[in-house]
């Protein structure tokens, strides 16, 4: 990060990281209320949540939902503990491995490493609001037709992830999506498949058989 | 008798074709609910807290701080005071709490007490020479050791009674045995086994067998003429790393029945593994599961934290409890592959012909040392002289691993086979061919699998004495292996129904591991009804349907499609009963072909499928299929395959990165149900293979004793980045179809070690001993003798 990057996410936020290391220590003698504490930094004043409960609200896939939740809960496990979209999975927990993949904002981010309320304010569309009603996007009808799935549980973070690189990326090399789909992990080895997906999926010809 | 057999390839039109999994659209929409994804309201969350030490004596446990903790609901005591501790991250307090938040900070709360003791956690260094042959007597942990290493039933009856015993077994426990799945060879020979006392004093982590011989070995290494090669080979413990990680939520339905939300392999095996710890009926326990995200061999017991669900639930009332591994815990304590190392001496002619074999090997099946891998694997050289020391470390226990002990064994042999060849300056599928008459009754096979490998790879193109001689820093090599694997159908019952609305459903207590069983299970009624597969509905992975097998050992496919098939059968011909009258027909008269029933010889004569079953009456029409079942013969399932894998590899000397260019497997598999999932096994275990050759290995730590990488960034899987060029070949013959159908979710990924290993040795000219084929592997094998 160069000094004029530092500067001006400082700026954004108006917390340095040195202040940021008071307010950690403020922050945990706060009585358990609900709402911020509003601290003066530098002149400015900022809003320090939890470690209680607080009300979040959230845009996921076009409908507007509400819960109480602690300031560390991320966004992942607000999705699918309290809103019941368990379509984005929980394996790593640590942004390696892409299972929890949705788009905010139609980028592609891990739901693992966002905090629920860093996410508020912003579109965030999950799995189950990809395709609409019954029929499948183009992307995910080419993962069942080259049975780029076998367990399955990678596989929602694979086709978010998958939609969103196709839209910067409308034909892509496999050279291309080697290193654009490369954060996301699978076990079962389905990556051949997902090779073959996306050149259905762009309309492009398949080097080796098997779909 | 009604014709059971599965039609040839002129009498079918859906069995053997490339159909799409059927959870397809559930799974690409994340509609698909697996374990971890159970949410019920009022849900509670269960964290465990693990020992830190990798070898410790529990000196106290104070819970009273959590018991008194924000939203706690329960708390159980797993392993109290005076218990000794194996492996970093064993279970000692489980915790029951409102939210997972809650329950992770009251696991902070608990205060334990250690006693450290000295642990041993690296098992690839080569054990002292003169350690005496283990003659203690055989503990219960040791039997469970061995049944968790898959050691072979006679070599455990051998140990038994050769050894003696530590103690008898209770009549109550003996009654218990065979649900746990022993044998009743070793129950037999633990009734009979002399007691003895164990000796006192420290355990030594080495635990040596007696010299196996076989043949005059001494003569064919000292043999005039007689080329010998020597090596060092070896392949880490890994982990099963699943991507939904283990657990389980169980919730009291009532005072008496339980239900259980599980991710396992074993759905109908899992009842009968609770009732003892709950003490409770088994038939009161019911256990479901949609889907499942990766086994791999390690999800066949409830586990301890599949019990503590339970347990947690009962303390709190009866609520929902469900505990889902973190990912470190899933790493560090729910699968281990054993690791296995060997020092290896090959005798050969002059011409390739294997003559004599002896190692020394040794690895690690967990606590109690484990078993040695079926060496040498697939080439029964006829002067064999080997030894085998299982190391007992505190890594943590083993798990089955995808064809358990096979990927080992074939590093162990077809590594060194490989030197061999190289030695004798052979082509090594020359080598091995020359050779196949050792293999026993696949040579045939063999021969071809490795004639239609050699065409597709280009492998005549491809090879070149060891050490590329190209100029630049990328050396390319190539490598071949071969493999075999058992995959005989297991136990399964399946219930198929013909409603007299021309609705058909079957239940099946089976699972679908992704492997593609549902869609397979549909793809045989549909063949056998002569109706859509789309038509039809499956209920499956639910006790409260008939018993099928645990799905490991690939024997899964084996079981459902011949107990579906009977089930169809039997049901078709029924139908054929009720309709045959309004048809002026006799039953056997009948065919049913693209969901019309008509006279085979007139089909003129005919009803619609929904018209058909309306002849049915009142009830619905039922038939129960049964695997193995000698009273509805033939066989439909069968026993034994072989396999062949060829590899290329670019090796970028300079800086020791291994690229798998290309990988050729075909592979037989008897009658083939689905040719589209098939091969998605297929490749799958290549990528997999991928990964354990070039990046998996748990990592430990000599000093704490703890796995340095329990996590995705250091425990790497491979990526879309390492997938190249992949060409599965289904090997299916009209032969192959006569033998039934057969697994094969393990065979392919036996071979990717050897054949990868084989490859980079071939383009640097050196072997690399130990995968995985790390760069700092490579450059060290490179320092010491590439010729590349």
């Amino acid at each position: 990060m160069s000094e004029d990057d530092r500067k001006s996410q400082e700026g954004a936020s108006g917390v340095s990281r040195r202040d940021f290391m008071k307010l950690s220590s403020l922050a945990i003698a706060t009585p358990m209320v609900v709402g911020p504490t509003v601290l003066e930094v530098e002149g400015q004043e900022v809003a320090v949540y939890g470690p209680g409960k607080m009300p979040v609200s959230l845009t996921v896939n076009g409908k507007k939902l509400s819960a109480e939740l602690e300031p560390r809960t991320t966004l992942l496990d607000a999705l699918r503990d309290q809103f019941n979209l368990t379509g984005a999975k929980r394996v790593c927990d640590r942004g390696t491995c892409g299972a929890c993949t949705v788009l905010m904002d139609s980028k592609a981010v891990y739901a693992c490493s966002i905090l629920a309320i860093d996410a508020q304010g912003h579109q965030i569309t999950t799995i189950e609001g990809l395709d609409k009603g019954e029929q499948l996007t183009a992307v995910q009808q080419a993962f069942v037709d080259n049975d780029a799935q076998q367990c399955g549980f990678c596989t929602p973070g694979f086709v978010v992830a998958t939609t969103s690189f196709l839209e910067k990326h409308p034909k892509p090399t496999p050279e291309d999506v080697r290193n654009g789909l490369s954060g996301n992990l699978c076990r079962c080895g389905t990556y051949h498949g997902i090779h073959h997906a996306i050149a259905q999926a762009t309309g492009q010809k398949r080097s080796v058989k098997n779909g | 008798m009604a014709d059971y057999s599965w039609p040839d390839a002129e009498h079918r039109t859906l069995l053997g074709t490339r159909v799409s999994r059927v959870d397809g659209p559930v799974k690409v929409q994340g509609k698909a609910k697996y374990t971890f994804d159970y949410n019920p309201a009022g849900l509670l969350h269960g964290k465990i807290v693990r020992c830190p030490y990798a070898h410790a004596r529990v000196k106290s446990v104070d819970t009273s701080a959590v018991e008194k903790a924000a939203g706690v609901r329960a708390v159980k005591v797993l392993q109290g005071p005076g218990t000794e501790i194996h492996w970093a991250g064993d279970e000692i307090v489980g915790i029951a709490a409102v939210s997972e938040q809650a329950a992770r900070d009251a696991a902070k709360l608990v205060k334990i007490e250690y006693e450290v003791l000295p642990h041993v956690v690296i098992d690839e260094t080569e054990p002292p020479k003169n350690i005496a042959n283990d003659t203690s007597p055989v503990s219960g942990d040791d039997i469970e050791d061995m049944m968790n290493n898959q050691v072979p039933e006679d070599e455990m009856v051998k140990a038994i009674m050769g050894r003696g015993i530590t103690e008898r077994p209770s009549e109550e426990m003996f009654k218990q045995l065979p649900e746990y799945g022993v044998p009743a060879s070793v129950i037999k020979a633990l009734r009979e086994a002399p007691v003895k006392e164990a000796p006192k004093g420290p355990k030594s982590p080495y635990k040596r067998t007696a010299v196996q011989t076989q043949g005059d070995p001494q003569k064919a290494f000292g043999g005039a003429g007689v080329v010998v090669s020597e090596g060092l080979y070896g392949i880490p413990v890994i982990t099963h790393c699943c991507l939904e990680s283990h657990g389980a939520a169980s919730e009291w339905t009532d005072d008496k029945n339980l239900l259980v939300h599980m991710s396992t392999q074993n759905v109908s095996g899992i009842p009968a593994q609770m009732a003892e710890p709950l003490q409770m009926p088994a038939s009161n326990i019911r256990v479901v599961q949609d889907h499942i995200g990766g086994g791999f061999g390690s999800k066949f017991g409830p586990d301890r934290w599949g019990i503590l669900t339970a347990q947690l639930s009962k303390l709190a009332g009866g609520k929902p409890v469900k505990i889902m591994l973190e990912r470190d815990e899933e790493l560090e304590v729910a699968g281990a592959r054993p690791s296995a190392f060997a020092r290896v001496k090959v005798a050969a002619s002059q011409d390739g012909k294997l003559l004599g074999w002896e190692s020394s090997s040794w690895g690690t099946g967990g606590p109690g040392g484990g078993g040695s891998p079926p060496i040498p694997y697939v080439f029964n050289i006829p002067n064999q002289r080997k030894q085998h020391t299982a190391v007992a470390t505190n890594i943590g226990p083993a798990r089955a691993w995808r064809a358990p002990n096979h990927p080992q064994a074939c590093v162990l042999t077809l590594c060194p086979l490989d030197d061999m060849a190289a030695k004798l300056n052979m082509d090594p599928v020359e080598f091995l061919n020359k050779n196949l008459d050792i293999t026993g009754p696949r040579a045939a096979l063999y021969a071809d699998e490795l004639k239609i490998a050699s065409e597709i790879f280009g492998w005549k193109q491809k090879w070149h004495a060891r050490g590329d001689k190209a100029q630049g820093s990328i050396k390319r090599g190539v490598g071949v292996s071969l493999h075999t694997w058992g995959g005989r159908g297991h136990e399964s019952r399946c219930d198929l129904t013909i409603h007299p609305d021309g609705a058909v459903d079957i239940k099946i207590g089976s699972q679908d591991l992704g492997t593609g069983t549902r869609t397979c299970i549909l793809m045989v009624a549909a063949e056998t009804l002569g109706i859509p597969h789309d038509q039809i509905k499956l209920y499956l992975g639910d006790t409260k349907y008939p018993m099928s097998g645990g799905s490991g050992g690939s024997t899964t496919i084996g079981g459902v499609s011949s107990s579906t098939r009977r089930a169809s059968v039997d049901a078709r011909d029924q139908l054929f009963e009720k309709v045959a009258p309004s048809l002026k027909a006799q039953p056997a008269e009948l065919e049913v072909v693209k969901g019309v029933v008509r006279v085979k010889t007139d089909h003129s004569r005919a009803l619609p499928w929904k018209q058909a079953c309306a002849k049915i009456g009142a009830m619905p029409l039922t038939s129960r299929g049964s695997n193995p079942d000698k009273t509805k013969p033939p066989d439909l399932t069968n026993s034994g395959v072989g396999g062949v894998q060829m590899a290329e590899v670019s090796v970028d000397v300079e800086t020791g990165i291994v690229k798998v260019e290309k990988m050729v497997a075909v592979q037989d598999m008897g009658y083939v149900i689905n040719e589209k999932t098939a091969e998605s096994q297929i490749l799958g275990a290549l990528i997999m293979g991928i990964g354990y050759s070039l990046y998996e290995e748990k990592v430990m730590d000599p000093t704490t004793g703890r796995m340095l990488n329990p996590n995705m960034e250091f425990y790497r899987l491979a990526g879309l980045n390492d997938v190249r060029d992949l060409v599965v070949k289904v090997y299916s013959t009209a032969e192959q179809d006569k033998r039934g159908v057969i697994g094969l979710g393990e065979p392919p990924v036996v071979s990717p070690g050897a054949v990868i290993s084989n490859a980079v040795a071939n383009a640097i000219g050196v072997r690399v001993p130990f995968l995985p084929l790390t760069p700092d592997r490579v450059l060290e094998a490179l320092e010491k003798g590439g010729t590349a």
